[in-house]
């Protein structure tokens, strides 16, 4: 039987040593190249974005081997890892949030400044994986939105950049105009925010 | 030389038919106390030049719902740190009126022992200086160790079975 959840499964060939991101859509002629605004600023967003781990616990070893040289997350752009919210664009939350630390994500979420991504690595952060009891957050999701899940318990580092990656397809194809629309306030109040 | 049997012997002599249930499980001492008398215990444990129980280890509580009028045992565990003696103190509480006094005045170190033994199993410490919840959220209101809850529900849905491998 295979397992519900599974990574290189196939095998892909290295395409070149070095791989550029491509140029958006666009008209080109000499000395002009004219493309829509969104598609620059998403091509930039999506290759540069600053992380910020929130790490509680054994998916958080998995997060050190993600970011270590073997997996190396810097590969796609996040290389540098802050610790100051107010810095990141992706709050990562790697581990299991107990009741009591559902505040603090929240903070650490609204110290953020927009655009901010969220990501949940791990069945804990998920869903409360196996800890389920009174103790423990089912989800972050119940304090704050998040755009990815990462399943798994712990996930492999290959699973959180197949995470990473797939943040980075959302950041690319985000609307300019997403953050300002009635449905993503609605979102946020849905959370209690602003 | 403290033995258990002096303890007990010098226990007899001073509290009498109060002190119960003395029993030795893996050599320790244990005993018991009517609930009003715990702070006289631990007092006369610390004072006594023979006895000196000048350290508490530990301090918790049991829930045993089927003990009508007594379902909560509070728990001292005490240490003789010139003799390496440890003893182990229980008194019983009704859970409608979980009241005990507090060992704070005696021994600093109860103060975040009781008030972890209250966010878990409610026992009210009379006379403790900030008795609120260590542990747990603020907001919780109920007390988690209690042997009062069900067991998980098995129809519920919020968990997708198959990804917890017990589909």
């Amino acid at each position: 039987m295979g397992r519900p959840v599974s990574y290189n499964v196939n095998p892909k060939p290295l395409e070149k040593d070095i791989s550029i991101a491509d140029m958006p859509e666009g008209h080109q002629g000499e000395g002009f190249f004219a493309t829509k605004l969104g598609a620059v600023v998403g091509l930039a967003r999506r290759n540069s974005i600053w992380p910020l781990p929130f790490a509680t616990s054994c998916c958080g070893i998995e997060f050190m081997a993600t970011m270590g040289s073997h997996y190396d997350l810097a590969r796609f752009g996040s290389e540098r890892v802050g610790f100051s919210p107010r810095q990141c664009d992706l709050l990562m939350v790697i581990g299991t949030i107990a009741k009591k630390m559902g505040p603090v994500v929240k903070q650490v979420y609204l110290q953020m400044a927009e655009p901010r991504w969220v990501i949940a690595v791990g069945a804990c952060a998920s869903s409360g994986g196996i800890f389920d009891t009174y103790s423990v957050l089912q989800g972050i999701d119940q304090v704050v939105p998040v755009d990815v899940y990462v399943p798994g318990c712990p996930p492999r580092p290959e699973a959180i950049i197949d995470g990473v990656m797939r943040i980075q397809d959302l950041i690319g194809k985000e609307s300019l105009r997403r953050r300002n629309s009635l449905k993503y306030k609605q979102l946020l109040e849905s959370y209690g925010i602003q | 030389m403290l033995t258990n049997e002096r303890i007990k012997q010098r226990l007899i002599e001073k509290f009498g038919e109060q002190v119960t249930a003395f029993s030795e499980p893996y050599g320790m001492l244990t005993f018991e106390a009517p609930k009003e008398q715990n702070l006289k215990l631990l007092n006369f444990l610390y004072d006594d030049e023979v006895l000196k129980f000048r350290f508490l280890t530990d301090l918790q509580a049991v829930h045993y719902p089927d003990n009508k009028g007594r379902e909560l045992a509070v728990v001292y565990h005490l240490h003789n740190l010139v003799d390496n003696v440890r003893i182990r103190f229980k008194v019983f509480t009704d859970i409608t009126v979980p009241d005990i006094y507090t060992a704070t005045g005696l021994f600093s170190a109860a103060n975040w022992m009781e008030r972890e033994t209250y966010d878990f199993y409610g026992v009210n410490f009379v006379g403790h200086p900030n008795l609120k919840r260590i542990l747990n959220v603020d907001e919780m209101d109920y007390f988690p160790l209690r042997k009062e809850y069900p067991l998980e529900d098995q129809t519920r849905i919020d968990k997708d079975d198959e990804m917890f491998g017990r589909g």
